[in-house]
């Protein structure tokens, strides 16, 4: 048993907590997040060159030979600043399709582009009627000669306005919750047919509403097996669960700092409100909170190559846990702050939409509670 | 001791709902729920109600109150909230209007009753300040004698929809060598118009603009503006707040809110069924409404009390716990039933007419923005931690 970091590990946390505490300021967020663009592309391109981008790829395939854990370093750093960046749907979610299950040219096709920054990927995977179960799908793909003919309504697609590639699911085959008939392509955004309507979302990102209208795509478009894609998609959904925790556990660390701050320098009554017993033992249950949520990100990054069952289970129960934290930790923060926590003027408000978003990502807890149960 | 209504009662309740179907405004629409209406769509059932007499249905009937048993008060509120209808804000009918009718002189009841009964006057609170929040007895602003004036000075904050207010009514210090912080503070009437008031809005985290601060710098307001007697203030600022809380509880608003829960929940489907039929999301809409059945009934009984001459008590207290923690979860269910269509910023994005590619069923929209908005009603009309201490000190004795 080992909770420690290695050196190489320390190094990367130590130059993403200094990117975030000097570029990352949460001014200069809000600044980026209400530009026409959104995100900052030169972000990105640093990222590229610390090497963060091409972390957990092989080094065969052109990356540092990282694995989960860097990506959960990663996260908890981007966490703490609330970096709107896409590396969840690019590194994680595309890069770990391509990882899995990517042939030899696809891998050669997209990997670089990712490690370097020039290309940007979004996971088109929730639909309208589907909710949070990856299987529910009415996106079809039509074999068609060699390629593919794409039809359907992806909701919500975090980063695809940002994004040169979509990953999509869409069924090959079977009915509408089947298991079997998933499969897996990757789409140029522009794409002949891809038509997007672009939006903020209420956490500072932007997405998009994604219609597939006839998209032909060739046959290396598809990752994985056709039709029988469903347990990639689910493993590579797990892996951005377990980021997803980790990204928790920064943003609850410090919108837990911030409130035992806050605590300390608001006075009523003439004391600091930090010295009222029923506030303090609110911010020991927020702490003991993230405490908890941490423990859990540890155990379902650990466990994502363990076997099928116990990997899903895992990370369910992570986020079971992690999404019941984040929303007690984000009303606690912004009712300990009061009014000012009401303010578009303080972080706090910020770090309290991203967990409230969050905790219901890639499956709210509900969600990952049932599938807990299934699979007892 | 029984719930049913009386003959008379129901013949009333039939009254009551055919006035509301035939004149409440139609455009309004589903208004009650909405937090982005026009300054003249948030008036105009009061004044609507105003004409017909109906507007403080509380108020005693010599000031213009209907006279109405508190039954019947109740069957107003909810045949309100079957429309789902935008109730004559609170600021002057709930809150310095009992307050002029209780302390206030024969010429403020003549002056300032008539138009919060019409809804022609809007009204804002000049209550907290940036140091003066749970701890409002420690308030700053000052109003010194000069003449036949008194000259204000100081910062108000949380004026909510005081961009439209004409006249606000503020807790100033007149007497800061008094020997307790509560003892030296005066209520007083201020038109928004006088030179010296100016009102900066606030951003809040749902990106609306409901509440602001206010600026008081050297205003000159007469003195027949003081309410009841000077350094007497904080006995009606206590005495507004326990009428704010009754009103606060939200009990006929909130059952409609249910309601409207469910149907969202009809709609959404979880595995291909109504997520309503999920036993795990129907546990939780079926808790919110045993809270709301225990809440209803307190509040009837804390009605009743009033009835027979009881003033609300800290008992109000209860309500405003209960009343705002259910309608946070109301608002957070509502969220959690939209899935991943809670996610889009619905305010901040351009309507490009009906040709456009939707996003997300119309049920979803806002329901991010109204959860973040309703985190203010457990900080708002004393904070719940203060209203527990009212409880553990009035109540408990402790």
């Amino acid at each position: 048993m080992d909770f420690n970091f290695t050196e190489e590990q320390e190094m990367v946390r130590d130059g993403l907590s200094r990117l975030v505490r000097e570029q990352y300021d949460w001014e200069t967020r809000r600044s980026a997040v209400e530009s026409d663009a959104g995100w900052r592309p030169e972000i990105w391109a640093q990222l590229a060159e610390l090497g963060i981008l091409g972390m957990p790829f092989s080094e065969e395939d052109g990356g540092f030979g990282g694995g989960a854990v860097d990506a959960m370093i990663v996260m908890e750093e981007f966490g703490k600043g609330l970096v709107v960046e896409p590396f969840l749907p690019t590194v994680v979610c595309a890069g770990g399709f391509l990882k899995h299950a990517g042939t030899d040219s696809q891998k050669e096709e997209h990997i670089g582009g990712i490690v370097d920054g020039s290309r940007v990927y979004a996971f088109a995977y929730a639909e309208p009627r589907g909710r949070y179960d990856l299987a529910d799908l009415q996106t079809t793909a039509k074999k068609d000669g060699d390629g593919y003919v794409l039809n359907g309504h992806k909701a919500v697609v975090v980063g695809a306005p940002w994004a040169s590639h979509l990953v999509v699911t869409a069924r090959t085959a079977g009915g509408q919750r089947e298991r079997d008939g998933v499969s897996v392509f990757v789409v140029a955004n522009d794409a002949e047919g891809v038509v997007r309507r672009d939006y903020p979302t209420v956490d500072g990102r932007r997405a998009s509403e994604v219609y597939f209208e006839n998209v032909s795509v060739p046959a290396d478009a598809l990752i994985g097996e056709e039709g029988g894609a469903l347990p990639l998609v689910e493993q590579v959904a797990d892996e951005a669960v377990a980021a997803l925790c980790a990204e928790a556990c920064g943003a609850m660390k410090v919108a837990h700092a911030m409130t035992v701050d806050y605590s300390r320098q608001r006075k009523q009554f003439g004391v600091p409100i930090g010295k009222f017993q029923v506030l303090q033992h609110r911010m020991v249950d927020m702490f003991t909170e993230y405490e908890q949520s941490v423990s859990m990100t540890y155990l379902a990054t650990l466990k994502l190559d363990a076997p099928e069952k116990e990997r899903k289970r895992t990370a369910s129960a992570a986020k079971v846990r992690i999404g019941q934290a984040a929303r007690f930790v984000g009303q606690e923060a912004i009712q300990i702050h009061g009014g000012m926590g009401m303010t578009d003027e303080l972080a706090i408000g910020s770090y309290f939409k991203r967990l409230t978003i969050l905790s219901s990502e890639f499956g709210d807890v509900d969600h990952h509670m049932k599938r807990h149960i299934a699979l007892a | 001791m029984n719930l049913e209504f009386t003959a008379e009662e129901l013949a009333f309740r039939d009254e009551v709902r055919s006035f509301i179907e035939e004149n409440y405004p139609k455009h309004l629409g589903d208004a009650g729920m909405r937090e982005d209406m026009s300054p003249e769509d948030m008036v105009a059932w009061h004044k609507i109600l105003g004409e017909k007499g109906w507007s403080v249905p509380s108020w005693p009937e010599q000031y213009g109150g209907t006279g109405w048993t508190p039954t019947q008060r109740y069957i107003w509120l909810e045949e309100n909230a079957r429309v789902n209808a935008f109730m004559p804000l609170p600021f002057g009918v709930s809150m310095v209007g009992p307050v002029i009718y209780t302390f206030g002189s024969e010429e403020q009841k003549e002056r300032h009753l008539p138009g919060i009964r019409s809804g022609d006057v809007w009204w804002c609170q000049g209550y907290s300040e940036p140091g003066a929040g749970s701890d409002l007895a420690s308030l700053k602003t000052t109003a010194v004698r000069d003449g036949d004036h008194y000259v204000i000075n100081g910062q108000k904050t949380w004026t909510t929809l005081a961009q439209y207010a004409d006249w606000g009514f503020f807790l100033c210090r007149t007497d800061p060598d008094a020997a307790k912080p509560q003892e030296g503070i005066s209520f007083i009437l201020i038109d928004m118009k006088t030179p010296g008031v100016e009102v900066r809005p606030i951003k809040l985290i749902d990106g609306g603009y409901e509440v602001n601060e206010t600026w008081l710098t050297d205003v000159r307001v007469p003195v027949e503006n003081l309410v009841g007697e000077e350094n007497k203030g904080w006995t009606y600022a206590k005495f507004l707040l326990a009428h704010e809380r009754s009103g606060i509880a939200g009990v006929a608003r909130s059952k409609r809110a249910v309601e409207k829960l469910r149907e969202i929940a009809g709609k959404e489907l979880l595995d291909g069924e109504p997520l309503i039929e999920d036993l795990d999301f129907a546990r939780k809409v079926s808790q919110l409404e045993i809270d709301l059945a225990a809440l209803e009934i307190t509040e009837l009984r804390t009605l009743a009390g009033e009835q027979a001459g009881k003033g609300p008590g800290p008992e109000s207290s209860i309500l405003k716990i209960k009343g705002t923690e259910i309608q946070q979860r109301l608002t957070e269910l509502t969220l959690e039933a939209v899935g991943n269509y809670g996610a889009p910023m619905y305010g901040q994005i351009e309507d490009a007419g009906s040709n456009q590619y939707p996003i997300g069923p119309d049920y979803a929209q806002h329901s991010a923005a109204t959860y973040f908005n309703m985190r203010k009603t457990s900080i708002y009309g004393g904070s719940n931690e203060i209203q527990r201490n009212i409880i553990t000190k009035m109540i408990l004795g402790l």
